[in-house]
């Protein structure tokens, strides 16, 4: 595709390429830019990093009026609230995957589902956060409060249950990185090649042994690439948390009671801060942007090491 | 492959063995009929949005909303129309600042360098920055654009999508160069075209409407985002008179009028995401349409 070295030297070869000049400074640029967005936020920080230090990372307080910040609840917050996330998209998203990747039912149906699952990637994030606000904020409420009642000396699901909570923010969540992962999943088990399948069936194994056996194993690492990458974008994704979390930076163990994450904290604090606040929030910042980056570049090793297994692939 | 098979004679299995495939014949169809109603399950949150935002959203929706200046807190009438305009602004903005760099540079990895280790890096840079927050563009874009201006723009918030678009353009492009068949680039090599003659005659022409929808389709995952406009343009109730002064967008609209405890605040922020969510869909099932027909 390059090209080729036997291109006969005429005037315009001799000439410098200074197209290719621009083209190689804007792949240029593209690299550096990461750098600098690691950077500019990093120097921003800095004076919050130099006052608090560790401490950031370990205590709870968080008082503006006091100069005092911690992110502990922040980081507990965005943990938990992605974990569960991927816990509830996880067999949705394989669902969906499966179903698109199967033949159960007729192929207008799985197109209809595609679209669908097409339309619930491309909704921007403060719809969905606004449609908590109605749906999922009343139902966790009303749930919440049966299952504290009856469930509460459960660690984690003790009360009072609150509509905007750990919860409800976990399960816009789940609706928002199901595309992620019956996206990545289809694909990896598309890739499959069809012999082993042929194979399974000549066996005599039904179809659900031959995708539980035979599938499913083989497609295993493009999954686990697949919730990697969910667990990323649930730790960066911002409006919908930020409108249905409660944003509470007390550190609170229950599912059930309102709380925070890294990404709605900057949300909500970033346009009235001031002084060392600015600072503290580009340190926040700067732990969000360390934490996805590591999960993506693991979700991305894993998933170029299957697409190597798997021979090329998409 | 469909073998033809009858019925084997009903001695052909012993009685054992009858009872092992009756469970797993049942087993089978039970997981069947749980995956399908797994994926149907997911229905159900998009249908109640879709239900909620014309049912809450069409009621405001007149001609109005879209001339006239957001009503002030508690107060009735007015709409979004500087709201549009500032989403629009910035995504052009936006797409001003990224498209030229994304496109230059999916014309070097996939035409100039193929195969170099520069390439294999800016891939995977750009992978990594799809998977960014869209709040850390915001952040960075304050730290660069506000703190140094000294105020909240259009300038900022655009700053901030541009980086949201520039990966998405750069790997969409890459893809569009990469459909191009090889031949026509052999023949023109062949007649004796140099590398940027191919390139501007032959690969773009050809690769155009797989690279313009993949515009599109930054542009419209650019037009709903929150988290970098938030605080870099800030919001505004009045028209903006130019790219350097705090501007409203509709995305940001929704978000502040939610949390307000005025009913008919609420309702506009429903008639505002019906008209962000068209906007959204409207894009992208343009883009397919315009574009999808020469990619596949």
């Amino acid at each position: 595709m390059s090209a080729p070295a036997f291109i006969p030297k005429n005037r315009y070869r001799r000439r410098r390429d200074y197209f290719r000049c621009f083209c190689w400074i804007a792949a240029v640029i593209i690299i550096f830019l990461l750098g600098l967005i690691i950077d500019e936020i990093f120097t921003k920080a800095l004076p919050a990093i130099r006052h608090f230090g560790w401490h950031f990372l370990t205590s709870s307080e968080w008082r503006p009026n006091r100069d005092l910040y911690g992110v502990l609840p922040m980081l507990f917050g965005t943990a938990v609230s992605s974990l569960l996330a991927l816990l509830l998209a996880l067999p949705l998203g394989l669902a969906v995957a499966l179903f698109l990747s199967e033949n159960f039912l007729p192929r207008p149906l799985r197109q209809l589902m595609r679209m669908i699952v097409e339309m619930l990637a491309a909704t921007p994030s403060v719809v969905y956060g606004l449609w908590g606000i109605f749906t999922l904020v009343p139902l966790v409420q009303h749930y919440g409060e049966i299952v504290v009642h009856h469930c509460g000396w459960i660690p984690f699901l003790h009360g009072p249950a609150y509509g905007n909570s750990l919860l409800t923010a976990s399960l816009v969540l789940a609706l928002m990185v199901l595309p992620t992962i019956a996206a990545i999943s289809r694909a990896s088990l598309v890739a499959i090649p069809e012999t082993l399948r042929e194979g399974a069936y000549a066996l005599g194994a039904t179809r659900w042994e031959t995708i539980t056996r035979v599938l499913l194993p083989y497609a295993a690492p493009g999954i686990v690439a697949a919730s990697i990458l969910a667990f990323g974008r649930a730790m960066g994704e911002t409006m919908a948390v930020a409108m249905l979390i409660g944003n509470s930076q007390r550190l609170t163990l229950s599912i059930f009671s309102p709380s925070n994450t890294l990404s709605a904290l900057l949300a909500n604090q970033f346009s009235e801060a001031e002084g060392l606040q600015i600072n503290a929030l580009m340190y926040a910042a700067f732990i969000l942007i360390l934490l996805t980056l590591g999960t993506n570049i693991i979700g991305e090793l894993v998933l170029r090491r299957t697409q190597r297994a798997l021979g090329g692939g998409s | 492959m469909m073998i033809p098979h009858s019925n084997p004679p009903h001695h052909f299995f012993s009685n054992h063995e009858k009872k092992t495939s009756f469970l797993r014949l049942w087993s089978n169809q039970l997981l069947t009929t749980l995956c399908v109603l797994f994926s149907f399950f997911t229905l159900v949150p998009l249908f109640s949005l879709l239900y909620l935002l014309i049912h809450k959203g069409l009621p405001l929706l007149h001609f109005s909303v879209f001339t006239k200046l957001p009503p002030p807190p508690g107060l009735h009438g007015g709409g979004f129309g500087n709201a549009i305009i500032g989403t629009i602004t910035m995504v052009g903005i936006a797409t001003l600042l990224s498209a030229p760099i994304g496109i230059l540079g999916a014309i070097y990895i996939s035409e100039y360098a193929p195969h170099s280790s520069l390439t294999a890096t800016v891939r995977f840079i750009a992978k990594l920055l799809t998977g960014i927050p869209s709040i850390i563009c915001g952040a960075f874009a304050f730290a660069l654009v506000v703190l140094h201006t000294g105020q909240f723009s259009a300038l900022a918030g655009g700053a901030a999508l541009s980086i949201l678009m520039l990966p998405t353009i750069l790997l969409t492009s890459e893809q569009a160069l990469m459909g191009v068949p090889s031949s026509y680039r052999d023949a023109s090599y062949g007649l004796g075209a140099t590398p940027f003659q191919t390139i501007w005659r032959i690969v773009l022409p050809e690769a155009l409407p797989a690279m313009m929808m993949g515009m599109m389709l930054a542009v419209a995952r650019a037009a709903g985002e929150t988290a970098p406009v938030l605080f870099t343009a800030l919001f505004s109730q009045q028209w903006a008179s130019s790219i350097m002064e705090p501007t409203a967008s509709l995305s940001v609209l929704i978000y502040n009028f939610s949390a307000l405890p005025y009913h008919y605040q609420v309702q506009m922020a429903w008639t505002a995401s019906l008209v962000l969510v068209a906007m959204v869909t409207g894009t992208n099932i343009l883009a397919q349409l315009l574009f999808r027909r020469k990619f596949q």
